[in-house]
């Protein structure tokens, strides 16, 4: 229990990191489930949004802010799909790659040129930002918050997979494109969904994620959208519950490793797990095996 | 053209351009701004050279692999611990009491040295990663990156690596002819083991793994050699990059660096050695020289420039790579390599082709049309 108490602050952290990295993990294992694409914009996608934040509050009152962003994230994310991602359905899966590469090298430069280079900080959203005390660790309220949103939107998600028209869509291009496609499925819409709802969830990752950690800057994406990556891996790419339950294990485990001391290691000790589990489970703990056919 | 003809001609443009280097970097005085040309020449030979080597393992293996920014930080840092003079080794290892290494080794050897070590680590890390398959091997390559980048970063390691600290001090070249020259050497090697028949079973492993190992060609050797190679002048180039830059610092070897390389890779063509090479002179001259004067207020009159400001350089590179990865999916040379032939014979139909000019320019509304109209009879 020592353990336990000594570590608490740094628990509770990872509980929560783990939550918002669980966010952006959803919107890189359904990408990769339908379209076999490492979206590698998504992590700027989420740095655009705490970017916007930044900027909206500036103009308008929080309460309208928040759902401003929320849509005009949803917007850049089914834009980025429509002109960077369907023009090369086509072409080999390794160009559509490269261009989410482009994408993601435009929007960190975008933001670079918007900031001057300097880093932002994040509004501060009342109610979230406030100081709480939990078991005698003192933390903001949106580390309470965050696990049990996370976990409330994952299971509204599973819901709408499950038991919708458009999920049942989802279902069946992520298993097989062709074949959807000459069963009348509208591939077009199906794929802009999922980049929708992946750009929604990254929204609400990115509130919550810049009001813990408030420094907003252009490359502030690029190591949570990585690590979200790998959460997906981890869990078994293209599937849900496995992508957060990879996200928690990688938030909490970095935090307790930043409370031994060794924070220079937090980063490379989350890509030492993504390769350990390479080497022995390549599918992740919940992915579906592929077999390769001659 | 005979073979010996077009040797000789290669021989004669190479001589050539060094001789034309020399004497610009004797002219040119280092305040004026064609100093510029310089940088490029300079960076861009050093990228060029990384560029192929991260193209003889994504585009004539087909390994996707993203961990070139990794390997280029090692041969820098060993270039930069062994060429450090041992008088100037107290004031750079100021917070480790002067460092371990206490003696230097000559340049070359240095630079030798930078690219073996980064090979050594390539193999160790190829053992259990290129048994890994497309993205899976891409993410794990690009986790090993940053695990190599932490690891040099770690305080404990601080009288080898100075920890997250500046290494300086450490021989650099005098002359733009240095990393031209070397980066040339580096890059004809690999062209020849491209030509080689190692060269061909990398692209028949590219082409049909399966076919390939049924062809009787090692996969798992052949891969190996490949990313151990690459990895080799990666290191190099980083060797190379350390000496251009003067100072070098672990935080710099991030994921965006290989980005870089891989975007020069397609830009350039994957497959083409001189198209990487080309993209990377070109990639370099277009960040660092042509497109500055975006970064510049003008004002036009009284009239001030809209969204002329520090930055915007970068935005419009990046709309312009946007622009190629989607509308040139090939890149510049494709799969092709320079010939001598081919040049005549573009410069023989070249009269002809800006005759068509006018008539092309014509016909661009009618291919549209009837492009969308495929497209129409494909979505029906």
């Amino acid at each position: 229990m020592d353990f336990v108490r000594d570590n608490l602050p740094y628990i509770l952290a990872g509980i929560s990191v783990g939550g918002q990295y669980a966010l952006i993990a959803i919107g890189y294992t359904m990408v990769y489930g339908i379209l076999r694409l490492i979206n590698f914009a998504h992590g700027d996608m989420f740095m655009i949004a705490g970017l916007m934040a930044v900027y909206a509050v500036t103009w308008m009152p929080l309460y309208v802010a928040i759902p401003f962003i929320i849509v005009l994230t949803v917007l850049l994310g089914f834009g980025i799909e429509r002109v960077a991602y369907k023009p090369l359905r086509s072409a080999p899966r390794m160009s559509v790659m490269i261009s989410a590469i482009g994408v993601s090298y435009l929007l960190q430069n975008a933001a670079l040129y918007i900031t001057g280079g300097l880093t932002k900080t994040y509004p501060n959203i009342p109610f979230l930002a406030d100081t709480i005390t939990v078991f005698g660790a003192t933390t903001k309220v949106v580390t309470v918050v965050t696990p049990f949103l996370t976990i409330g939107l994952v299971i509204l998600l599973v819901i709408l997979i499950n038991n919708t028209k458009i999920g049942m869509a989802m279902r069946a291009v992520s298993r097989d494109f062709e074949t959807s496609r000459l069963m009348g499925i509208k591939i077009d819409s199906v794929i802009s969904m999922t980049f929708i709802i992946g750009s929604f969830l990254a929204a609400i990752g990115s509130i919550l994620y810049f009001t813990n950690y408030t420094g907003v800057m252009p490359t502030a994406g690029a190591m949570p959208g990585l690590k979200a990556f790998v959460a997906a891996v981890f869990g078994g790419i293209g599937s849900i519950p496995g992508a957060v339950i990879g996200a928690f294990i990688i938030g909490i485990c970095e935090n307790i490793i930043k409370g031994l001391g060794w924070t220079t290691f937090s980063d490379a000790f989350t890509f030492a797990l993504l390769i350990v589990i390479l080497i022995v489970k390549p599918t992740g703990l919940f992915g579906e095996k592929n077999i390769d056919k001659v | 053209m005979s073979k010996q003809k077009k040797w000789l001609l290669s021989c004669i443009a190479i001589a050539a351009f060094l001789a034309i280097v020399y004497v610009l970097e004797a002219t040119i005085p280092k305040s004026s701004q064609w100093s510029m040309l310089f940088t490029v020449l300079e960076k861009g030979s050093i990228y060029a050279l990384v560029a192929v080597s991260m193209n003889l393992v994504n585009g004539f293996t087909g390994l996707f692999s993203l961990g070139q920014a990794g390997f280029m930080l090692i041969g820098a840092y060993a270039y930069a611990i062994f060429t450090i003079p041992v008088e100037q080794r107290a004031a750079v290892y100021q917070y480790f009491d002067g460092g371990l290494v206490q003696f230097t080794l000559p340049v070359i050897v240095s630079i030798l040295i930078a690219g073996l070590v980064a090979a050594a680590f390539a193999f160790l890390i190829g053992l259990p990663v290129l048994r890994l398959k497309s993205d899976y091997l891409a993410i794990a390559t690009l986790g090993f990156a940053e695990i190599i980048r932490a690891i040099f970063q770690w305080n404990t390691l601080g009288p080898i690596t100075n920890g997250s600290n500046l290494l300086r001090k450490f021989y650099t070249y005098d002359s733009a002819l240095y990393p031209i020259i070397a980066c040339g050497i580096c890059i004809a090697i690999i062209v020849l083991l491209i030509n080689s028949s190692y060269g061909r079973a990398f692209k028949a492993i590219r082409e049909d793994e399966i076919a390939a190992e049924a062809m009787g060609i090692n996969l798992f050797k052949h891969k190996q050699m490949s990313f151990v190679i690459s990895s080799f002048f990666a290191g190099v180039g980083g060797a190379l990059l350390a000496m251009f830059q003067t100072t070098i610092q672990a935080s710099a070897f991030k994921a965006a660096m290989t980005y870089e390389f891989l975007l020069i890779v397609v830009i350039g063509g994957m497959g083409s050695v001189t198209g990487s090479v080309i993209a990377s002179y070109l990639f370099i001259a277009c960040r660092e020289w042509w497109l500055r004067f975006l970064d510049a207020e003008t004002y036009i009159g009284d009239f001030k420039v809209p969204l002329l400001r520090a930055g915007f350089r970068n935005v419009v590179f990046a709309v312009i790579i946007m622009i190629i990865v989607l509308f040139y999916r090939k890149g510049i040379m494709g799969t092709n390599e320079f010939s001598w032939d081919a040049l005549i014979r573009w410069f023989k139909n070249l009269p002809k082709n800006i005759k068509s000019i006018p008539g092309r320019i014509k016909n661009i509304p009618n291919k549209f049309k009837r492009k969308s109209k495929k497209e129409a009879q494909i979505n029906e």
